[in-house]
């Protein structure tokens, strides 16, 4: 059975549980698909370590963690160098070009962009840095449609941030197909 | 027409299966990771018409629910370990006075503080023995956002129909995980009144047994006075100290559960037909056992699963038929080896009892459990 494993991890307060949430519902609601989202994290609100784990598969899932993962988006140098080890040969990188520089080695593909200062700079919030990282995290890992993933979007945040996460999804998706072609 | 449907957590699920069963109090005090149930409480129950409070803390909550529940009202509450700890002088009271309440706990590490967001299985012993004396213990264990929301009606639904309390204990990946949701419909899962009396309030005594082992319960407000207390009492609801009735009363209070058992206990067996060895979970850990199941039947080894939902009171027939067929039985569990004392018991030294034990806020994942039935001969 298909099983596809993904991993959104960096630091606290940073969106990833919600980037995770909104893939897995992406699949889920929208796609058709099953999904599990899960995730642990420090008892800080924000700063420590954090991460939201999907798995998508076509039929039930059981396990709901990661066994070995085949997309991985790390937003620190600390998730990169923790969790990169689980990546499936094959398996695919994400990472934050301007937080992660010392870019782990293996039998995966990494695609970097500066992520954070994507969101800052050509969306205009830092605070969609996440949905910009989604964006690219669907792009990558061809799980759900881009039509899905940006319904999912749209329907997990609030009215008045429609345009401006649309937006940053969007120019996620499109930055890590320049970033890895 | 199709059903509603969502993507949510077990602990808004548990939250909304409580709304399905007609919940309409819930006191409670915020406790990590059970924190998300009053969250959606508190934005549901004023729409219903139902009252949320929030009390100064764990314990008001619990008396808070009793006090709720004998004026008439479905109650719940939720909490995580310590909280747990600090309600059980009162839910040994809800089970003497025999007071209907759903307790909503979610495992995480302990003991005190512990790991406030890590998972643990190490609360189900306290299920049974947290509060002190002889009584009736019922806890269940669900898997899965779906199942959390339908164990919570069936909560409601024991606790009404044996008139005592009735805990809920996810795990903390349960209970943070989230799933897709199917709603039923209305009238689609069948919701137990409370049994009232039939004698008018001049004749009615609330623990009068020539009603069966489960009286009527009377609502405060009804017209109906009675008294109510955690000492061993009689039909009438005042204390006594006659042995005789006080050891009859205790006998019955236990036997409400006891006698009950099939219609109490549920679980699940996967692939036992033919199994030489058993993997026993529960909660989240059974969907590592399921994987590793899995793996091991793709493998040839002749492995299945019994999967407990019901924790208290034990499947004891059915462990005990278990371990007449199988060579061993391996229990994978986030605590120091609980359920595997009662599966020791019940196994009667028939099989060899293999643990896996973790307690250091990671899951026990699939290849554990896989290793630890390659070690059953």
């Amino acid at each position: 059975m298909s099983r596809y494993e993904l991993r959104f991890s960096g630091s606290g307060g940073q969106g990833l549980i919600t980037a995770g949430i909104i893939m897995a519902k992406a699949a889920s609601i929208y796609e058709g698909k099953q999904a599990v989202q899960s995730q642990s994290y420090g008892p800080e609100a924000r700063g420590g370590s954090s991460k939201s784990e999907v798995i998508i598969s076509d039929g039930p899932i059981d396990y709901p963690k990661v066994t070995q993962c085949d997309a991985l988006l790390a937003m620190t140098q600390e998730a990169a160098d923790k969790y990169s080890h689980d990546l499936k040969d094959g398996g695919v990188l994400l990472i934050d070009s301007d937080m992660v520089t010392s870019i782990p080695a293996g039998n995966f593909k990494t695609v970097a962009f500066p992520i954070i200062n994507t969101a800052k700079n050509d969306v205009g919030r830092e605070i969609v840095a996440n949905i910009v990282a989604l964006g690219a995290m669907v792009a990558l890992t061809g799980q759900v449609t881009r039509e899905n993933a940006e319904k999912a979007v749209l329907s997990s945040v609030p009215e008045a941030f429609i345009e401006l996460n649309r937006k940053a999804f969007s120019i996620g998706y499109e930055k890590a197909l320049a970033a890895s072609a | 027409m199709s059903k509603k449907v969502a993507f949510l957590q077990g602990n808004e699920a548990a939250a909304h299966g409580a709304l399905y069963a007609g919940c309409d109090f819930f006191g409670g005090y915020p406790i990590t990771p059970s924190t998300e149930v009053a969250e959606v409480m508190s934005i549901e129950l004023p729409k219903v018409g139902g009252k949320f409070i929030q009390m100064e803390d764990e314990i008001g909550a619990m008396a808070a629910i009793l006090g709720a529940s004998l004026a008439g009202a479905k109650v719940l509450t939720s909490t995580s370990g310590p909280g747990l700890s600090l309600k059980q002088e009162l839910i040994g009271y809800g089970c003497i006075a025999e007071i209907p309440c759903v307790v909503y706990n979610v495992m995480r590490g302990g003991p005190s503080t512990g790991m406030p967001t890590g998972p643990s299985q190490s609360d189900v012993m306290c299920a049974k023995w947290g509060t002190h004396g002889d009584h009736p213990a019922i806890c269940l264990v669900p898997a899965s956002v779906q199942e959390t929301y339908e164990e919570v009606i069936r909560a409601f639904n024991l606790s009404e129909k044996y008139r005592t309390p009735v805990m809920v204990m996810p795990d903390e990946i349960v209970a943070h995980m989230r799933e897709r949701i199917v709603f039923p419909e209305p009238g689609e899962i069948a919701v137990t009144p409370r049994k009232s009396p039939t004698v008018p309030p001049e004749q009615y005594k609330p623990y009068d047994t020539s009603f069966g082992d489960v009286p009527p319960l009377a609502a405060f407000g009804s017209g109906y006075k009675f008294h109510v207390t955690g000492l061993n009492k009689m039909q009438d609801g005042f204390p006594t100290t006659k042995a005789q009735i006080v050891q009859a009363e205790e006998e019955r209070q236990v036997r409400k559960v006891d006698a009950n058992v099939d219609d109490i206990v549920t679980f699940e067996e996967y692939m036992l037909e033919d199994a030489d060895v058993v993997v026993v979970a529960y909660g989240s850990t059974s969907r590592s056992a399921r994987y590793a199941v899995n793996v091991a039947r793709e493998q040839g080894i002749k492995a299945g699963m019994f999967r407990i939902k019901t924790f208290w009171p034990f499947p004891d027939k059915q462990i005990k038929a278990l371990a007449g067929k199988v060579k061993g039985i391996v229990i994978p569990e986030m605590n120091l080896g609980m359920c595997s004392l009662e599966l020791e018991r019940c196994a009667q030294g028939k099989v060899p009892v293999l643990g896996i034990f973790r307690v250091d806020g990671e899951p026990i994942n699939p290849d554990q459990i896989l290793a630890k039935i390659k070690e059953v001969k």
